[in-house]
This record gives structure tokens, sequence and C-alpha cells, in this order.
């Protein structure tokens, strides 16, 4: 079994967690997250051409013309279409569409341009906030309760560094964040959690079945008896979420991106802020083996 | 003996396989294009003789249609042209007149030996196979009158508070007008108003005698329009919501509309009927002798149209009050709506009941309708709407005790009626009505390119992690692969049986689950190289599926917890999501340690072995 010293390194690992929570921070504060349509809304034109037009074109006439973030649909007849643009509404904008759209000439009518909200009501947002909230308050007391409350402190900091630094990561580099990316921040907070709990169990069952005090090892031990297996999983599903990046298309390109740095966020914070967290809060191995040691022992024994 | 089961658990997971195969199978047939015809109101009724009128109507037109059929009260005519689906749609539509909802559909063309045991293919999002779109129009106008109607109505009872008499008061073009007998009075009631009413401009007008206008300031006007748009918009989130379509679009579109996007729904007639419903209750007293005339209203009762009863004008509560609204039955079997009220409503419904035990208290069911006409203006064809109201009662009964904020109302037409009408107390009345200005079947939001992409990597990736699998655990490996194509079958299998709709993101989410699903058995197998040291073949195996067990469990439940309190919580999409997590963890959890551990057994299980292939 390999045998690398995880717990030795942390004081690095602590200097790198708290510099990117703290540029992530900062990237939400200054820059702040670039919403997508889903959120934000914007403009919404119906189209009528003479004859049928291949939607692709159209997606090509209007990207070449400088418009982002648009969906192209067909609109009850093949000869009806119907764009959405993120861009604000403004007079203008109708003509500005059928002027991309006759670029080779094609014979396309404005029928109308409006003004449309956001896809996502405020209602959900604030649900959605607090059901995040909700969520984690009842994971920090199933882990108090099946491991200790301590455990609970170090899971929790984990969860919210991994969301922290990628909703951060998004907000500095201005990628879109719609919908599909929400739903991957939420597959992240499952992730990563299920990536702690793992290297808890074998903290867990290493403190009780070992005589000795002496921490740091026992951590270093049960990162690296679960470590083929991190690699192991977080190698499936980045071969997964690798396929999907580069092969995917631009739908689920940044849905794939969000949960590519989450999958390395979420194992990299399962070692160091997870485990080192305990180290911080001072666990000790009372916490976990109240008086009844003697029989904990004898139901190890095969 | 280690690492075996007995029979009946071989067969227990061949039996959940089998059944969860025959529940996935419907996925693999594709949708017909179909137009669906309900009935519009318990007076008329859908049958064969309409079916008839429809399809002759449509072959006259050149119209193909694949088939027809006929299931409780609603007609499906599939066709075999999605082209042609609008304009049959219209067809039918004018064929059959006003009693009647005709909708575009998307019709799931299951055999019937799979429907027969409740198998329905899963839907297909927006985004990969487009749906039906609602643009809805909010009436201004009304939302206006009635903001007007009720601050008149608290304007009058100032004025009689003070003793201020008016001779004539008058709503109508963004004002109130009162007319008092002499300038005297209308100067005292306009500073009395001015101080509490600052949404008005206040002016005087002589024509008719000494009158007082109040006009809406222009900030006003707008203020209303833009809630009663955004009200509007949270109700229709919320009936969408509660209609259990999943991942639908809901926006608002220019100053005044709602565009409603539904992925090809099951029953777009209900959902046209629900979207644009405006029913709401009120509760009243009945008149009593001494109630006078000008307090007094008469109504029909919806079941008997011939019966009468007069109400009192005031209204107790209406239904913006009620909380909560579910249906049961009583003990005759008759349907009801039980119903709870908010704290204020509850208060109010006490206060009212409790002084008049031995009354009889009315339940008013109010519907707002639009009957459309053609009239020639201009020498033009114009399509007029003309609002009218439809009020009846549903219950007249004694107040037998005072009631609090639960109670049970009785007097319903048939189940639907009860189900239709909880359904919309609990998602909230619309603040203005609103009508279907346009309906459209509206193709993918994702290009045809796209969707191939996403589909060949999701492929891609699926086959990567097998081969992984393979290439790193050996024949335990070709177990986890075998345990992970039932799992998704599973999975397939109970997305489809909760009517999921399945987006692209929603089959990456899925794939990913996968790709989370092998750790249960990568955890298993780690642990049973770990185990191999110092330990029989056959313990090894057995210790190691022992010991990951907790681990697997703890990580689990934890993530299943997120995912239960996300869909309680959550709405739309996120609510979508959460329902592929938490099956997807109680398959895999299923498969992992069931399947593979039973596979495991029959291929290993009991014999003498010198060396693992793992």
């Amino acid at each position: 079994m390999t045998q690398i010293d995880f717990m030795g390194k942390r004081k690095a690992a602590y200097i790198i967690s708290i510099l990117l929570t703290v540029i992530a921070i900062g990237a939400l504060a200054v820059k702040g997250l670039s919403l997508g349509l889903d959120f934000t809304g914007g403009t919404q034109v119906e189209v009528s051409y003479a004859q049928a037009p291949s939607l692709d074109d159209v997606r090509d006439e209007l990207g070449e013309a400088g418009f982002g973030n648009y969906s192209v649909q067909t609109f009850g007849a093949d000869t009806d279409v119907l764009v959405r643009l993120q861009q604000t509404f403004d007079e203008g904008i109708g003509q500005q569409v059928i002027g991309a759209l006759r670029a080779q000439g094609e014979q396309v009518d404005l029928v109308r341009a409006e003004y449309v909200g956001a896809q996502v009501g405020d209602q959900l947002r604030d649900q959605s906030g607090l059901g995040m909230l909700i969520a984690l308050g009842v994971v920090a007391l199933y882990v108090a309760f099946r491991f200790q409350y301590k455990f609970a402190l170090g899971a929790l900091i984990s969860l919210g560094h991994d969301v922290v630094i990628l909703l951060g990561f998004f907000a500095l580099f201005g990628f879109d964040f719609d919908l599909t990316v929400l739903a991957a921040v939420l597959a992240v907070i499952g992730y990563s959690l299920n990536d702690t709990i793992i290297v808890y169990d074998r903290i867990r069952e290493n403190i009780r079945r070992s005589q000795s005090n002496d921490l740091i090892r026992i951590f270093n031990d049960a990162i690296n008896q679960t470590l083929s297996r991190t690699l192991s999983t977080s190698g499936t599903t980045l071969l997964v979420l690798l396929a999907l990046f580069f092969l995917g298309g631009d739908m689920i390109h940044n849905f794939s991106l969000a949960l590519i740095v989450g999958v390395v966020l979420g194992t990299f914070s399962s070692i160091y802020v997870a485990a080192a967290m305990l180290l911080l809060v001072k666990l000790e191995r009372e916490d976990l083996i109240p008086a009844k040691r003697e029989n904990a022992v004898e139901d190890e024994l095969p | 003996m280690l690492n075996r089961y007995p029979l009946w658990k071989y067969l227990l997971i061949l039996l959940v396989f089998i059944v969860g195969v025959l529940y996935a199978l419907p996925n693999l047939y594709p949708k017909d294009p179909a137009i669906q015809i309900s009935a519009a109101n318990s007076s008329t009724s859908v049958g064969d003789s309409q079916i008839s009128r429809v399809t002759q109507t449509l072959e006259q037109a050149g119209i193909d249609i694949k088939s027809h059929e006929l299931d409780n009260d609603t007609a499906l005519i599939r066709l075999e042209n999605s082209s042609q689906q609008t304009a049959a749609r219209d067809m039918a539509s004018q064929s059959l007149g006003q009693g009647y909802t005709v909708a575009l559909n998307l019709a799931d063309s299951t055999p019937q030996w799979l429907q027969s045991i409740g198998a329905k293919p899963m839907n297909l999002g927006l985004d990969l196979r487009g749906g039906v779109h609602f643009l809805l129009e909010v009436d201004m106008d009304a939302a206006i009158d009635q903001r007007l109607d009720v601050n008149a109505s608290a304007m009058r009872d100032t004025l009689r508070g003070e003793g201020i008499r008016y001779r004539n008061n008058t709503t109508g073009d963004n004002a109130i007008r009162f007319t008092f007998a002499n300038a005297e009075d209308r100067s005292q009631a306009r500073t009395l108003l001015s101080r509490q009413y600052n949404e008005f401009t206040f002016s005087n007008n002589d024509d008719a005698g000494p009158t007082l206008v109040l006009t809406l300031t222009e900030q006003a006007v707008n203020d209303i329009q833009d809630y009663a748009v955004n009200q509007n918009l949270t109700t229709l989130r919320n009936r969408v919501n509660e209609l259990g379509v999943s991942e639908p679009l809901v926006q608002r579109q220019g100053p005044n509309r709602i565009v409603v996007e539904l992925p090809g729904v099951q029953d777009t007639a209900e959902a046209k009927r629900i979207v644009g419903a405006t029913a709401n209750l009120e509760f009243r007293l009945e008149a009593s002798d001494s109630t006078s005339a000008d307090q007094q209203q008469a109504f029909e009762f919806r079941s008997d149209a011939g019966r009468k009863a007069a109400l009192e004008r005031d209204v107790i509560i209406t239904g913006d009050r009620v909380s909560n609204a579910s249906t049961s039955f009583d003990d005759n079997g008759r349907p009801q709506v039980n119903i709870n009220l908010d704290g204020p409503g509850g208060s109010q419904m006490n206060r009212a009941t409790r002084a008049n035990i031995g009354r009889n208290m009315a339940v008013l069911y109010i519907e707002h309708k639009t009957r459309t006409r053609t009239v020639t203006r201009d020498g033009e064809q114009v399509e007029e709407r003309v609002p009218y109201t439809e009020r009846g009662i549903i219950s007249l009964a004694t107040i037998q005790s005072a009631l609090g904020n639960q109670f049970r109302i009785t007097g319903l037409d048939s189940p639907t009626e009860a189900r239709e009408l909880s359904l919309l107390l609990r998602s909230g009345s619309l603040a203005a009505p609103i009508y279907f200005a346009q309906e459209r079947t509206i193709g993918p939001s994702l290009g045809q390119q796209n969707i191939d992409r996403g589909i060949m990597s999701v492929i891609v990736g699926l086959i990567l992690v097998l081969a992984f699998m393979v290439v790193r655990y050996k024949g335990f490996g070709l177990i986890a692969n075998l345990a992970l194509t039932v799992n998704l079958t599973l999975l397939i299998a109970a997305m489809s049986l909760l009517g999921a709709t399945l987006t692209l993101p929603g089959i990456a989410g899925i794939v990913l689950t996968l790709g989370m699903a092998v750790d249960a058995n990568v955890l298993v197998f780690e642990r049973i190289r770990e185990e191999m040291r110092g330990r029989s073949i056959q313990q090894a195996i057995h210790t190691g599926y022992e010991r990951a067990f907790t681990a697997i469990l703890d990580a689990n439940i934890t993530t299943l917890l997120v995912a239960i309190i996300l869909f309680s919580i959550g709405t739309g999409p996120v609510k979508g999501f959460a329902v592929t997590l938490s099956l997807g963890i109680l398959t895999s959890v299923f498969t992992a340690v069931m399947v593979s551990r039973a596979l495991t057994n029959l291929v290993v299980g009991g014999k003498s072995l010198k060396k693992l292939w793992i």
C-alpha cells in the first residue's frame, strides 16, 4: 500500500484553500455571476420565412452577426421561427435580427419582437436558497448523529468550501451560469458529501480499532487506504465528464465544466478540508469511543 | 456457508429486474402527433358522434388520420403528419364549437399490454423534443377595474362613517366618480379622501351636479398592471407545478403577456383548462329577514339551475385566504374539498360563524370566462372577446358551530371538479383574468446537431466507464458492469413510472449518477483486495462486502437527505434534478449491495478458489 504523508502537507493545503476561497468571494462580490438567459430574460423575436429554413443556418447567421446566447426553435409551422436572445429589448432589435437573417438573401419577415422575463422566478430562487440551507442543516444533524458533531462541522465547512470556490470560478472567468450549471452545483454537493463521508467512515473505523492516540497517523492511514478508491471513483466520473465536455456540444459544455471543477475540488476537500478540519477542531479518540470500549473491540473480531 | 444466497433472493432480484425491463420498455416506442378533445364544462360530453364529426371534417380537408380513440370522456385523434397538427386543431375546434377544449398533444404509442400494467414512456423536455406553447394575455383593464371597485367600496365606507352623503358613485376610465348634493359635502369628502388615497389625483367637475373625480396616476396604473402580471406569473408557475409537469417554462413576454411552454404533456386539454381557469370561492351568509333589499343578491345553484337563494352582499372570505386544500370523499362517497385557511382568514371565519350559529352559509363558485365572437367592423372580420362571470352556489348549509381554520365543503359535481378546485385554491387565484392569445407547438430549443452530439458524448462516457471497470477490476469489473446495466434499466423504469421529463442535462445527470454508482462497487472491490491479505478468498469477499457497507450506507443516506429536501422545497428544474438524484441513489444502492453481491455469490460463492480475478 502506498504511504503518502497527506497530513504533513496540510499547512500548504490550508494556504491554497484560504487563497482560493478569498479569490472566489472577491470574484463573486466584484464581478458577480454572469447569469444566463434562464435567469435574466431578454428579447424574443418571432420571424416568418417564405420557405422553411435550416435551423442550423439560422443559428450560424445569428452567431456571425455577433449575438451571444440565443436559442432558435420552430414555432407551429416549419416556416415560423422563434428566436430568444439574452440582449435587453429595445425598439431596433427586431430589425437587427431580420438584417442578420437576410444575410444570404432569404425572404424573412418580422412577426413580433418583445421583451421576455426570466424563466426562473424570484420564488424559485428564494425557495432553492432556503432548501439548500435546510438540507445542509439536516445533513449536519445526520453526520453528528452517526459520527460526532466535530465531523458535522468538518463536513459542512468542506461542502461550503467547494460550492463557494466553484461559484467563484464561474464568476471570475465570466462563464454563463444557467439552470444546467445550477443542476451541476447541486450534483457537486452530492458528490463532495459522498467523498467526505467515505473518508470519515474510514477514520471512524480506524480510530475505533487502533489503540494509538496519534491522530495524524490514523488520518494518513485512512486517507491512504481509501486513496485507490478515491482515485477510481474520481477517475471514472472524470472520464464521463471529459467525454461530455469535449464531445457534448454547447448545451452541456458549462454543465460538464462545473462538474469537472467540482469533482476535483470535492476530492481535494475531502482530504484536506474535511479531514484536516478534524485536527483543527481537536478531535479526540474519546469522542468516538464512549465508555463501552471493550465491546467495540470485541465486535471487530472475526 | 459463506457467500451463498438462498434461492428466493436470486428470484427476487430477477423479478425486480424483469419488472424494471417492462416499465422501461415503453421508452422504445416513438410518439404520435395528435389532437386531444375534451369537454370544456359539465354540460357537454365527448362521444362517438363528436369523433366522427371531427374525423369527417379532417378527412375532407385532406389531413391523414392514423387512428382515433375515446377514453374517459377524452378523444384522441392521432395524425400521420406533424406539420398538419395545428391546422387539424383549428378545424376540430371550429367544427365542435364552444363546449369543447381542443388541444395539441404528443400521444405515446405504447402497446396495449404494456399500458394495461400502467407502463408509460418518459417525456422528452422542451430542449430535446419541444412541446406546446401557450401565449396568455392578461386583461389589464379588468385588473384596473377590480382595483377601482375595491377602492370605491372602501371609500364609500369611509364617507358613510363620516356621515358624508353622496348621491351617485361610478367607476370607469381609470377613475372613480362621486356626485354629491352640494359643493360643501364635496370639499369635505375631498379633504377626507385625499389624506388616505395618494395613488389618485383629485379634481372637481360640475357637469352633472358637484362631482369629485379621482383618477389613478400613471404611476399607479403601471404599478397595478405590473403587479397583476407578476402575480399571475407566480400563480401560473404554481399551477403548472401542481400539474406535475416537470421542466416547464413560464415567463413574462412584453408588458401584458405570459408564455407557458409545456413539454409534450399527457393531458394538454387538462393543462389548458387548469392554466386558464379563474375559479374562486366566496363564503357568504344567506340573507335573513332583517337584511335590507339592497344588501341582498340572488344566485342560482350550480347543480340545479331552477333553485335560487338570496345571499348577503357582504363576503366573509374569498378563496384567496385558503392556505391548503385537498380532496377526499364523505361517508356517502361524494367528493369533498378539505380546506385550511390562513391566520387572518381563520379568525374572520370564526368571528362570522360564531355570531351566526343556526343561520345558513353559502359557498359561491365564481368563474370568469371569455366568449370569443366574430364581428364585422369597418368591413373586416375581427375577433372580439366578451368577458362574463359565472356565479353559482355549490353548497348552502346550516352553521352548526363556530368554524375555525379547518373545514370542508361538499356539493361538487364530480371528483374531477373537486380535484381541480382544490388545485386552484392551493395555487392561488389570478390577480386579473387571462385568456389564450395563441397556442402552437414549439420545436426543440436545441439544434439536432447539438442533441446528437450530447447523446453521443453520453454514450462515449458510458463506454469509458464500462471499459475502465473491466481494466481495473477484471472479472469483478464485469460483475459491476452487469449491475450497472440493471441499475440503468431500473432508473429508467422508475423515472418513467413517475412521469419524469428528460432534458439533456437530465441525461447527463443520469450518466453522472452511473459514474457515482460505480463508487459503491469500487468501495467493495477495493475492500476485498485489502482484506485478501491474510484471509481466505471467501472470507475476504464476505468481509469486503460487510465492511464497505457502512461507508456505502452513510454516504448515500446523506446525499439522499439532500435530494429529498431539495425535492420538497425546490420547484421546477431543481425538483426534477432532485428526483433523478434520489432515484439514482436508491437504484444504485440496491444494485451495488444486492445485485452485484448476488452475481458474485453466483459465480464464485462457496467454491474453493486459489486466486481471485480482481
